[in-house]
Order: structure tokens, then C-alpha cells, then sequence
């Protein structure tokens, strides 16, 4: 490559404050450098994304008083893929008066993430909990009440306290709006400019720190440069690599792969999590999957038929005594809110037996009939109705009269760009937040606490990590870079090449985007998915190195470099291919199951997945070394210094 | 992965085509046969493009990205209804079961003054971001709060608040209106923030800016038809457009609001 790419200095610095956990932030906050007032205005940094990570952080750092740039691929910063998330927030309140604590919800997520995130960030994060609740209601988020005028806790998977806050199944939307609404404030103000319809497309390095971005406009094709003192990337995770996800059609893994080629380590790619209550695939054409809602397991029972020759009977003629709630069987203190990972492969055990139910054989029932015998329609209806209504439209069958009939799906990425404590990436000047980052959830993440991490890291991280980096580097830094530095000149053609070279090979193949990226997504989940063996990830890299072939020589392509989503699509698909290859070799690489990394060959006799503490307490950090080529792993160990680590039961 | 339902079914198309925006477009007709009646809307026409992909034409562009009725992004009008014929739900909530077999089938952009359109079905909604920026939010920072159970919300008010707070900016009460306005959009923010007492500080400035900011943006007026309702995947009531006046007209004769914000133009 003809422009700066970092190479690694091979030293994976986490920077977590010494002294005991409790009081890392603060020690933290109390010897950060600061930016004075006046100072803050000669700084600008850029923020791309616009979800809850990404718009908290650009709403908040320009309340301190930088000038942020502000960017998105959608029309509004209103529509990124937070928007989705239905069920809710957990924050350690403790308003319910059940035991929970900032502690408890620290090792619940320690527990949950298996044991593979580190304490420290997760601690953070548990702390910053309450704070994000008080914020959120102070911008008019709209959460469930009692009667009584207080707050509405509901319970997820893998707690036994009730500390989840909601907006009816419309959690993620409500916390974005706010986000979104603080972010419009500071427009209106003049302290963030937005920039809609751009994607970017590269980092730019001056002198070994992120001074920049090269974006397309994607309605004009312009290609365009932007700098400035720090760039934060929020651009969310890489589900969509398996095509079929509950994932929005346009979220993608492109920036923070960019990133990733310039130098920035990839943290834990393997680690993806597949959902459990998703609605199950119907057929070829389809395009994305939807998620049911966590919380419905609050009230839903799971159930397989016992025997094989009654999953074609119609549900309701199924006995009691013929029906196996297995997750209640199997995991009884936990039941029906077991994790998502232990979930999802439970409904994966059932169906691979031969007691799957629906047309497919791939699916479980989740039922209602048992709470609305007990608490009514109306009270279900008041939980859940959007969801049930969603179920309806898509299923064309009546949730409130026959069971939910569900899936696992792809729906969020543990893994993600390598930060330490400050959310850096290995790329100084670049930091990576929300979903972006492999950070906070191991290797694997509880319900509600996607939206907790989000906002974390929007609110209450960023603000002062980026203040203390401005601070730390500030001569440098207010010696500004102009877009007309070489470094920019060489990125932004390197860009220019990357498209057109796809356009050229698009006008004589003869298989479209879309195509090639179905076939990725199929090789994807199934030597890659909820199961994964060496036999089948060394296939799976052959695999995807056919198709990376297919998509260099025989890609087809029609239409401009103007508005055009299939050039969007293509563009994303060749850094998923990428991504594929490097997933497979880290799930290769982790010769263990933990969380959502089931490795076949690790699992205990009754079928659990068997963790090996000695050889991978580690977070794997994969350094680009090439297309095509093998990556190079370095390792962060984790040190558990607060928890014991143990083996991680739901029984 | 077989498909629950195989039945399929043949459809006619007829779709606004435009290059750009200062192009000039016109309807283009399609046909597309053994299309699933259980496939969606939005698979319908992901299926005409890798068809016209594979005959060397320009596919027709359209947004959207969750595909689940959240984040506003689709925005056709179909058959003459914003978000198509279903009630209450966006157009990547359509099926195919809703259509007859061998049914022409008319798509068309959002259509209005302030929603220019930049290519085929794909419109710019920017004037809603503008309408927002105006006063949407309460304006507190970042930082330390009250705890969140010190404002204590009446159940019916906080649900009331979501009900207009449930909103997803797609547009289609401007598409469906004849007069193009945005009343139902603005007035669902402006009845959020009334009902909840954390917007009441600066409840006055926002009505009047948001208001204002939605006529300079060139949408008409609401003159009570209701197709707004109607068109809105998300049922938002035009009971809020009442609140929005109501509350526009308190604003606007208040001395204190006068003396205090000067004049009644934020100055966006």
C-alpha cells in the first residue's frame, strides 16, 4: 500500500487504572488531562455513526464544546440500528428492592460474557448503569410506568433480579430518539454538523494518529475528505456477514474494517451471538430476519414435542405430558431465561434430534397460553402487543391463540475493533464504541445490556477519554491537518481505485452482489454458526476464499457510481468476505467453547460448552496482514483479579 | 430452509422511474411471475432487481433497512396509499398475500414539495431532521440528573407520551395529505414533550420554532382531512395536531413567552 498503515508494535497496553475496581473510573477521571474551555473550541472530532454509541458521543462531546462532525449512511441521524432493539435497558437501580447492585450486575455480565471480557470495563459499565437512566428520563424518554408514577422493571435472560427499563417493545427507539433529540440540539446550536447519506470509507494517518476520514456521499458518489483531531468510530457490528441476520439491510462491517486494514487490531471475531427467539426462515428470497423480543421469555414457554411423530400435529392437540419444555428441564432456576448462547443451542439440540417443529423442522414453540390463562389477554397484550402484531404480519398466524414459532438468528457481534480502557483502538486518535468494539460482553451478551453498553460509552466514557487524549497530545494536535495533506490525497485515491475497480469487473461477470453475498452468508452460518469444528472451519476458509474469487472476477453490476445500492452492497461484501476468512481462522485459533463460540470438540458430557481457562483466558487481537492472507493474532490475557472464574451453570 | 408456504403468484408493475433529481420521470411497467405470496413487498422488488441486474438495467432504487416497521426508512406509496393498502403498517410490513393474483400494481416516491426526489423511488427527507432541530428535545445535557424516580409520571400520561412518542419520521402523513403537511410528524413531538412534565421549560419556544420550521420547509397546512391518521404505520393520533394548535396558540399570545424569546422566529 502506498500510504501510512500502522504496523503493530506488538505491545496490547489495556491502560486499566491501578487500584482496586471500584475505584479504576474515578482514579481514572481524577488524573485524565482536561481541555480548558477556551480550547475545546479549536478542537474537532469526528464521530461516525449515529446509533446510541454514536450519537451520545457526538451530542455529548459537543456539549463540552468541540466541534463535532457528525456522520451517517441514512437520511437522519433518527433511523441507525439501534432503533431495533425491543426489549430493553438494564441499569442497577435497584428499585424493585431485589437484591441487585452494581456489583451483582458487574458479575452477572462477567458470568454471562463467560468469563472472557474484562472486569474492569465491565465494572465501568455496571457503575455508569444508573447514571444512563437519569439521563434517558431527563431527555423524556418515555419508559413503562406503575400506576404509582415510578419506573417499570421487567427481568431477561441470565438475572434473577428485575432490572430491565423499557418503552413497551420499543426500548431502543425511545433511548435513540433521546440520543438522537440531544444530537439535534447541538445542531441546532452549531457545535455538531451532520453529514447524512456518507459512508466511510478509509482512516486517514498523519504522523501515526487518526486525523481523518475519506467518506462517499451516497447520492452523489462524491468521494470526499474530512479531518480533524480524533475520529470515533460507532458504526455497529458485522452480523450482517451471514446475509441472513436481524440486522438492518444496511449495517455492515466496512468502517471499522477500513480501520482494521489500516492498522487497528480486530478483537475476538468468532465471538457473534445468535439470538434465540427469532422468527424462523420462511424461504430463499428472503432478505433479513426478525427478532421476537427476549422479554418474551418472561412469560412464553419454550417447548419441543417429546416425540418426534407429533412435531407435524397442530400444537394445541399436544398434551401436557407429551410436550418437553426443555429449557426449564434443564436449566430449572434459570428456565425459560436462560442466556441467549445456552438458549439458542438448546433449540438447535432439539431440532438437530428431530423434534423441530413448522414446515422447516427448524424451529421450537414459544407459548403463551399458560400466562394468558393466568394473567389475561389484555395484560399480554399491554406486554407485548407490538410484538405479537409483528408476529402476525409476518407468520399470518394469531400469536394469542397458537404458539410462536421461533429460531435462532444472527444478531449481535461480541467481537470488533481492539480498545483499551479509554476505547482506543491499537490506531492512536481512533476510538471505537458501542457495538464497534469488542469490549464489554466476552464471549457472549446478556439481554438489554446492548443498549446500556451503547449509551456507556456514548455518555459517560467517550467524553472524558477524548478529552484526556486532546489533552495528552495537545501540541500536536493544534498544529491542524488540512485536507490537503498527502496522506489524504493517497487515501482518497486509494478509495477511487477500490470503486471503480469494482464497477469495471461488475460490467463482464455475470453474478450479482446479492448472490455472491447469499452464498457467503450460508457457509458463514453453517461452518461458522452456532457449531463449529475444525474440519468445518478449514472448509469454511476455502470456501470463502472461492467466493472472494467470484467477487474479483465475476461480479455483476449495473447502474452509476452515483445513488446506487448495489454498489453499496458490493462494496460492503468484499470487506465481509474478508471478515469470513479472518472469523474462521480466530474460531480455529480458540480451541475452546465459551459463550457463543461452540468449538464441538470442547464440551462436557452432557453437551455443555466446555471452557479451557488455562491456554485461552485470553482476548485474541488480529493484526491485517494482507488479502488472502492469514492475520496474525496477538493476545490480551485476562486477569480476574474480583471474580473467581468458574464454570458457568444456569442449573 | 424450504418455504412455509410455496404458493406463488404473478404480478404487474408499474414504478416511477427518474434518474435524478432535476430529471424528469415517468412510469415504467414490469411483470414478474412465481413471486411467493408469502415473500414481502420490499423481496418482491429485491427479486425485479437481480432481474434487471441480470438483463443489464439500471435496478430501481428504494430505501429501506430494518425491515421491521422501526426505522422509518421505506417510504413507498403503493397503489395510491402511503405504505401501500394494509393499515397501521410500513411498507416492508406488506406482504405479497395482500395483493391479487395478476394485480397491476402502482409504486410511486413520497410525493411532495418538500421531499425532493433523488432518484427513482428514493426521496430527501431532510426537512424533518430541520423540524426537529427546531425544538424537539428538552434540552438537558449530558451529566448528573435527578434520579429518575424523583419525576414521578402518571401511567396514562407516560403512555399517552409513547403513543406519540412511537413516531418513526417516515413521512407518509405528508404523502397521504393533499395539502403535504407535516402536522402529524411535528405535532407528535410537540405532544411528547407537553404531556411529559421534563419538556415544560421550554415548552413555549418549541412549539412556535418547530411550527415555524415546518412552514418554511415548504409543507401546506392541515386543514383537518385526517389521511395523515389514516397513512401512519404507527396509528399516531391527529388528536396531537389539536395539542400542537393549542399549544401554538398559548405560546403565542403568552406575554411572558414574548418578552422573554423576542421574536416568535427561532432563527433556524
Amino acid at each position: 500500500m502506498s500510504i501510512e498503515n500502522i504496523p503493530f508494535n506488538g505491545k496490547l497496553d489495556s491502560g486499566v487504572p491501578a487500584g482496586p475496581l471500584e475505584k479504576k473510573w474515578d482514579s481514572y477521571k481524577a488524573n485524565m488531562k482536561l481541555v480548558n474551555p477556551a480550547n475545546k473550541r479549536k478542537y474537532s472530532v469526528i464521530v461516525v455513526g449515529t446509533g446510541l454509541a454514536g450519537g451520545a458521543a457526538a451530542a455529548s462531546l459537543a456539549e463540552l464544546g468541540y466541534n463535532v462532525k457528525s456522520f451517517c449512511t441514512h437520511d437522519s441521524a433518527r433511523r441507525a440500528h439501534s432503533i431495533a432493539a425491543q426489549g430493553g435497558i438494564n441499569a442497577a437501580k435497584s428499585y424493585p428492592n431485589d437484591g441487585d447492585s452494581v456489583w451483582r450486575l458487574f458479575y452477572d455480565t462477567i458470568k454471562g460474557g463467560d468469563y472472557r471480557a474484562r472486569e474492569a470495563n465491565v465494572y465501568r459499565l455496571a457503575q455508569n448503569s444508573t447514571s444512563i437512566i437519569d439521563q434517558c428520563v431527563a431527555q423524556g424518554v418515555p419508559f413503562a410506568r406503575e400506576y404509582s408514577g415510578e419506573l417499570a422493571n421487567r427481568s431477561f435472560g441470565g438475572a434473577q433480579v428485575s432490572r430491565t427499563f423499557y418503552a413497551r417493545g420499543q426500548t431502543g427507539q425511545q433511548l435513540l430518539l433521546g440520543a438522537y433529540s440531544a444530537l439535534m440540539k447541538e445542531v441546532d446550536k452549531g457545535k455538531v454538523t451532520l453529514y447524512p447519506y456518507r459512508e466511510m470509507l478509509d482512516v486517514v494517518m498523519v504522523d501515526g494518529k487518526a486525523r481523518g476520514i475519506i467518506t462517499r456521499n451516497l447520492n452523489t458518489g462524491e468521494i470526499e475528505r474530512h479531518a480533524a483531531d480524533a475520529v470515533v468510530l460507532a458504526t455497529g457490528g458485522y452480523g450482517r456477514v451471514y446475509f441472513l441476520s436481524t440486522n438492518a439491510m444496511n449495517s455492515n462491517v466496512t468502517a471499522i474494517w477500513r480501520a482494521h486494514k489500516r492498522g487497528a487490531l480486530f478483537g475476538n471475531p468468532c465471538y457473534v451471538q445468535i439470538h434465540p427467539t427469532c422468527i424462523p426462515v420462511s424461504g430463499n428470497h428472503q432478505a433479513k430476519l426478525t427478532l421476537m423480543s427476549e422479554s418474551l421469555r418472561n412469560d412464553g414457554r419454550v417447548w419441543v414435542p417429546k416425540k418426534k411423530e407429533d412435531c407435524k400435529k397442530d400444537p394445541s392437540l399436544i398434551p401436557e405430558e407429551d410436550r418437553d419444555y426443555y429449557l426449564e428441564r434443564k436449566y430449572p432456576s434459570f428456565g425459560n431465561l436462560a442466556p441467549r448462547d445456552i438458549s439458542s443451542r438448546a433449540a438447535k439440540e432439539a431440532c438437530d434430534e428431530g423434534r423441530g417443529v413448522g414446515e422447516s423442522g427448524l424451529a421450537v414453540y414459544l407459548d403463551f397460553r399458560d400466562a394468558i390463562k393466568r394473567d389475561g389477554e389484555a395484560a399480554i397484550r399491554e406486554r407485548y402487543g407490538n410484538l405479537f402484531d409483528m408476529y402476525h404480519e409476518i407468520t399470518n398466524e394469531n400469536p394469542y391463540k397458537t404458539p410462536m414459532r421461533i429460531y435462532p438468528a444472527v444478531h449481535y457481534t461480541m467481537g470488533g475493533l481492539w480498545v483499551d480502557y479509554s476505547l482506543q483502538t491499537t490506531l492512536p486518535g481512533l476510538f471505537a464504541a458501542g457495538e464497534a468494539n469488542f469490549s464489554d460482553h466476552g464471549a457472549n451478551r446478556l439481554g438489554a445490556s446492548a443498549l446500556m453498553q451503547g449509551l456507556s460509552d456514548g455518555y459517560f466514557v467517550l467524553p472524558f477519554t477524548v478529552t484526556n487524549y486532546l489533552g495528552t497530545h495537545a501540541t500536536e494536535l493544534l498544529k491542524k491537518v488540512d485536507t490537503q495533506h498527502p496522506a489524504f490525497e493517497s487515501a482518497e485515491k486509494e478509495v477511487r481505485a477500490g470503486i471503480q475497480k469494482i464497477l469495471e469487473v461488475g460490467k463482464k461477470g455475470s453474478r450479482t452482489p446479492t448472490e455472491i453475498y447469499r452464498d457467503l452468508g450460508k457457509v458463514v452460518w453453517e461452518k461458522i454458526g452456532m457449531a463449529r469444528s475444525e474440519k468445518g472451519l478449514k472448509e469454511a476458509i476455502a470456501e470463502i476464499k472461492k467466493l472472494q474469487n467470484d467477487f474479483d472476477t465475476n461480479l455483476k453490476l449495473t447502474g452509476d457510481d452515483k445513488l446506487n445500492k448495489n454498489l453499496e452492497t458490493a462494496g460492503r461484501l468484499a470487506d465481509f468476505l474478508e471478515l469470513a476468512h479472518l472469523m474462521a481462522q480466530d474460531a480455529l485459533d480458540r480451541k475452546e467453547s465459551c459463550g457463543g463460540h461452540f468449538r464441538i470438540e470442547s464440551q462436557t458430557s452432557d453437551g455443555e460448552a466446555q471452557r479451557n481457562d488455562d491456554e485461552f483466558a485470553y482476548v485474541a487481537a488480529w493484526e491485517y496482514k494482507g488479502r488472502g492472507k492469514d492475520s496474525t493474532v496477538h493476545k490480551e490475557p485476562l486477569v480476574y483479579e474480583n471474580v473467581k472464574l468458574s464454570v458457568r451453570s444456569y442449573k | 430452509m424450504s418455504a412455509s408456504n410455496s404458493k406463488t403468484m404473478n404480478v404487474r408493475l408499474k414504478i416511477w422511474r427518474q434518474e435524478g433529481p432535476s430529471a424528469p420521470g415517468a412510469f415504467e411497467e414490469y411483470s414478474l411471475s412465481g413471486i411467493l405470496v408469502d415473500m414481502s413487498f420490499l423481496e418482491m422488488l429485491d427479486t425485479l432487481n437481480e432481474k434487471l441486474i441480470h438483463e443489464g438495467k439500471r435496478p430501481v432504487e428504494f430505501e429501506s433497512d430494518c425491515r421491521e416497521g422501526i426505522c422509518g426508512t421505506c417510504s413507498l406509496m403503493v397503489q395510491g396509499q402511503a405504505h401501500g393498502p394494509v393499515r397501521g403498517a410500513t411498507t416492508c410490513q406488506l406482504y405479497m398475500r395482500s395483493f391479487q393474483e395478476g394485480e397491476l400494481i402502482t409504486i410511486e416516491p413520497w410525493r411532495a414539495k418538500a421531499f425532493p426526489i433523488l432518484r427513482d423511488l428514493v426521496t430527501d427527507r431532510r426537512a424533518f431532521d430541520r423540524i426537529q432541530m427546531a425544538g424537539g428535545y428538552t434540552g438537558a445535557k449530558t451529566g448528573p440528573h435527578a434520579d429518575a424516580n424523583a419525576i414521578l409520571i402518571p401511567k396514562d400520561i407516560a403512555d399517552r407520551a409513547m403513543d406519540a412518542a412511537a413516531c418513526i419520521g417516515c413521512g407518509a402523513c405528508v404523502a397521504a395529505c393533499p395539502n403535504a403537511s407535516a402536522s402529524l410528524f411535528t405535532s407528535a413531538k410537540v405532544t411528547q414533550f407537553a404531556l411529559l412534565p421534563q419538556g415544560h421549560a421550554d415548552r413555549k419556544r418549541r412549539v412556535i420554532r418547530m411550527v415555524d420550521q415546518m412552514d418554511k420547509e415548504g409543507f401546506g397546512s392541515c386543514s383537518n382531512l385526517q389521511e395523515c391518521e389514516a397513512a401512519c404505520p404507527k396509528k399516531i393520533s391527529i388528536q396531537n395536531i389539536a395539542i400542537m394548535k393549542q399549544e401554538y396558540f398559548k405560546a403565542a399570545i403568552s406575554a411572558d413567552f414574548r418578552a422573554g424569546m423576542g421574536s416568535a422566529d427561532g432563527g433556524a
